[in-house]
């Protein structure tokens, strides 16, 4: 044992062979499993990828960083099920590049989001969020009613979308601009929060993951 | 006799490449105080969110990304690459290999640096937390931490001493796994120059990006901190590591364990409850090697505690051990899933967080520079009065954020998860944020402390170096290297 650690500490080659593979272990044993087992990006029967609308709303849901304060993942805990609604199951986020299920809750969770409030009321709360709820501490984000959803790259993201598996159709590409034409970013992302939750797991479903 | 002719005593001895190291330690303290202040700014925020002045550069969102990236990747990074070329060099008694190489290292980062954080104020993100940076960027950190590794690797490879030292292995560590992990995170389908999609969907993608994720905070938070501690702490204090046989048995620990742990960032998430639970346990079994590191650490000042009353390099270096400690005690016990029931999503994360970044990397590298830069400069530190008022702000700053965002934290949890006698939420997300109101404040002062500290070291440290041209440091004639049985 010692005389291996010898050869190890006096070869430059051997130590970093040797730490490559002992750092590659836990990643073999753990995550390559996860990444080749197909029940964790198979989508559930209801799940349908993002129309272009919707996909132009997460993009900037994206560059906002909106993950940094805002998650989308429901634990299977009974006070965060009646808060926020069903908890999330595996097979809702077969479609989804990268996941946004965050990490911290600075605002609410908003995986199942769609629905509870009105079109208007998201717009006056993206626009000045203390209009609406006096002790919030987002910011505004006057900007997205003044951008257009299209600017010339929608097109481009679907197919990048379609190279990852993502089932969009040659018309649905290419009448991805008109369906954006007169939209703005704004109408993006209310498009994206009213679609959330809609793909939530049906309570009789059976689901293999995070059920308890 | 006919005398061996010694290889290496020419009449002008070579000397270390230490400009390249004077340069990455500039550049770590200007992107510290940027960094930080980036991020009192976002704290700010979180008390007054029309600091934001409904500009899209300055929202929340944008610029704590950037405060992330500019701390981990500016600060951070600058320090470990400057430490380790400096350090390589001494324990191998060779100039580094491929100065040039290393200047490009130094230039390409920095650019890196200066551009990722400028895509990221104008909203290119990927979306993947602590890997913000968009495809085109990936490219480039790749290529540069090549050509770091070569650099490192080569000067080890052309030592003069048969033993690799220890801080070299973490620094290896560091250099090695990185890389594997950056590659891999960050495969993605481009779509335009400023948009990519991951190769992962959904929960796969999740899996992935926290094995990323908890390891970028393991090889580079704590493996490449490590590094800077096994040289500089038994440097500063005079002594020799307590105990060689515990480091190495604490590195192989340390190198295997670390990687399984990522999962518990995803604790009751909608991915396989197998993964969980190997995460759970491994991160328990990872308090051995951290703490054995600890100990390893605590026990080479031991027999120099006198020097504490004087060395404020030394002091910052034993406080950052002793929130190393913490921190990997407190890492372990919130990755038990009915712990980490209470803190997830909450500022209990933050905290914990702050209590490594602050208290062990920012203080770890601040009692380094207090070492070094008076020996690139080859005079001493201009004022240590100033270094000690700059240790106290430090602690106390530090200790202001992280017992505010505990007692946030824990706030926070009890009542989002607090029913009723009907059985529903007993309080409004809104009543939560109003009851964890006052610890923003106490944050925000918490962090105009550290950031105050960090001026005064801007300053001290620039005063030592005013006027200082080059030192030359020489390369130690070979035969005088101590022989490791």
């Amino acid at each position: 044992m010692l005389r291996l650690h010898q050869a190890l500490e006096r070869n430059t080659g051997l130590l970093i062979f040797g730490i490559l593979v002992v750092s590659s272990i836990g990643g073999l044993v753990q995550v390559l499993p996860s990444i080749v087992d197909d029940s964790l990006s198979t989508p559930s029967a209801n799940v349908v990828p993002h129309t272009p609308l919707e996909l132009v709303g997460r993009d900037v849901y994206i560059r906002e960083s909106c993950s940094t304060c805002h998650s989308q993942q429901v634990r299977p805990l009974l006070a965060e099920v009646k808060r926020y609604g069903q908890y999330a199951g595996s097979g809702e986020f077969a479609y989804e590049r990268p996941f946004l299920w965050g990490s911290k809750r600075t605002g609410p969770d908003l995986l199942r989001v769609g629905g509870k409030y009105t079109d208007a009321w998201h717009r006056v709360h993206m626009t000045d969020p203390r209009a609406v709820v006096p002790a919030s501490i987002m910011p505004a984000y006057p900007w997205l009613a003044e951008l257009p959803a299209d600017d010339g790259t929608v097109v481009a993201r679907l197919n990048a979308l379609r190279k990852l598996g993502h089932p969009y159709s040659d018309a649905d590409i290419e009448g991805a601009p008109a369906t954006l034409s007169g939209k703005t970013e704004l109408d993006g992302v209310i498009a994206y929060l009213q679609s959330l939750g809609k793909f939530a797991p049906q309570e009789s479903a059976p689901d293999a993951h995070g059920g308890h | 006799m006919s005398a061996r002719i010694p290889i290496d005593t020419p009449a002008h001895p070579p000397t270390y490449q230490d400009r390249v190291v004077t340069a990455f330690t500039a550049a770590a303290v200007f992107w510290a105080i940027v960094g930080m202040a980036a991020g009192v700014y976002v704290a700010a925020e979180l008390v007054w969110p029309n600091l934001s002045f409904e500009q899209p550069w300055l929202s929340f969102g944008r610029l704590r990304t950037v405060h992330t990236n500019v701390v981990l990747f500016g600060f951070g990074v600058s320090a470990l690459i400057g430490t380790s070329f400096y350090s390589v060099q001494r324990t191998s008694h060779t100039p580094l290999f491929a100065p040039r190489l290393s200047w490009f290292v130094f230039i390409a980062w920095q650019l890196t640096i200066v551009l990722g954080g400028w895509s990221l104020l104008a909203g290119w993100n990927g979306g993947k937390e602590y890997a913000e940076l968009e495809w085109p960027f990936d490219i480039a950190i790749t290529v540069v931490w090549l050509c770091y590794a070569v650099v490192f690797f080569g000067t080890i490879a052309k030592r003069k001493i048969a033993p690799i030292y220890i801080s070299n292995w973490f620094y290896g560590a560091l250099i090695i796994v990185i890389a594997m992990l950056h590659i891999v995170n960050n495969l993605a389908m481009p779509a335009t120059l400023g948009k990519a999609y991951s190769l992962y969907p959904g929960a796969q993608d999740a899996i992935v990006q926290w094995w990323y994720g908890h390891n970028a905070v393991g090889f580079l938070l704590t493996g490449g901190f490590l590094g800077m501690l096994y040289y500089f702490l038994p440097k500063q204090a005079e002594q020799p590591i307590w105990s060689y046989r515990l480091s190495i048995v604490a590195f192989w620990a340390f190198v295997y364990s670390y990687i399984w742990a990522g999962p518990h960032h995803l604790h009751y998430n909608a991915i396989p409850e197998w993964v969980q639970s190997l995460a759970v346990v491994m991160s328990l079994i990872l308090l051995a090697p951290s703490w054995a590191t600890m100990i390893n650490g605590v026990m080479t000042v031991a027999n120099a505690w006198q020097k504490l009353r004087t060395d404020p390099a030394l002091k910052f270096i034993v406080l950052a051990l002793a929130f190393y400690g913490l921190a990997t005690f407190e890492g372990p016990m919130m990755a038990i899933r009915s712990v980490n029931v209470m803190s997830h999503f909450t500022e209990w994360t933050i905290g914990h967080v702050h209590s490594g970044a602050l208290g062990w990397n920012a203080l770890i590298t601040f009692g380094t520079f207090y070492y070094l830069v008076p020996r690139l400069a080859g005079r001493p530190l201009a004022s240590v009065r100033l270094a000690n008022a700059h240790f106290w702000l430090a602690l106390a700053g530090t200790m202001l954020y992280i017992l505010s965002m505990w007692a946030a934290g824990v706030s926070q949890s009890l009542l989002w998860l607090t029913l009723d006698e009907h059985g529903e939420v007993k309080y409004s997300f809104v009543e939560v944020m109003r009851a964890i109101a006052p610890y923003y404040l106490l944050r925000l002062l918490g962090g105009v402390l550290f950031l105050t500290g960090a001026v005064l070291m801007a300053y001290n440290l620039l005063k030592t170096f005013e006027g200082v041209r080059t030192v030359a440091a020489r390369v130690p004639a070979v035969d005088a290297a101590p022989q490791v049985a």
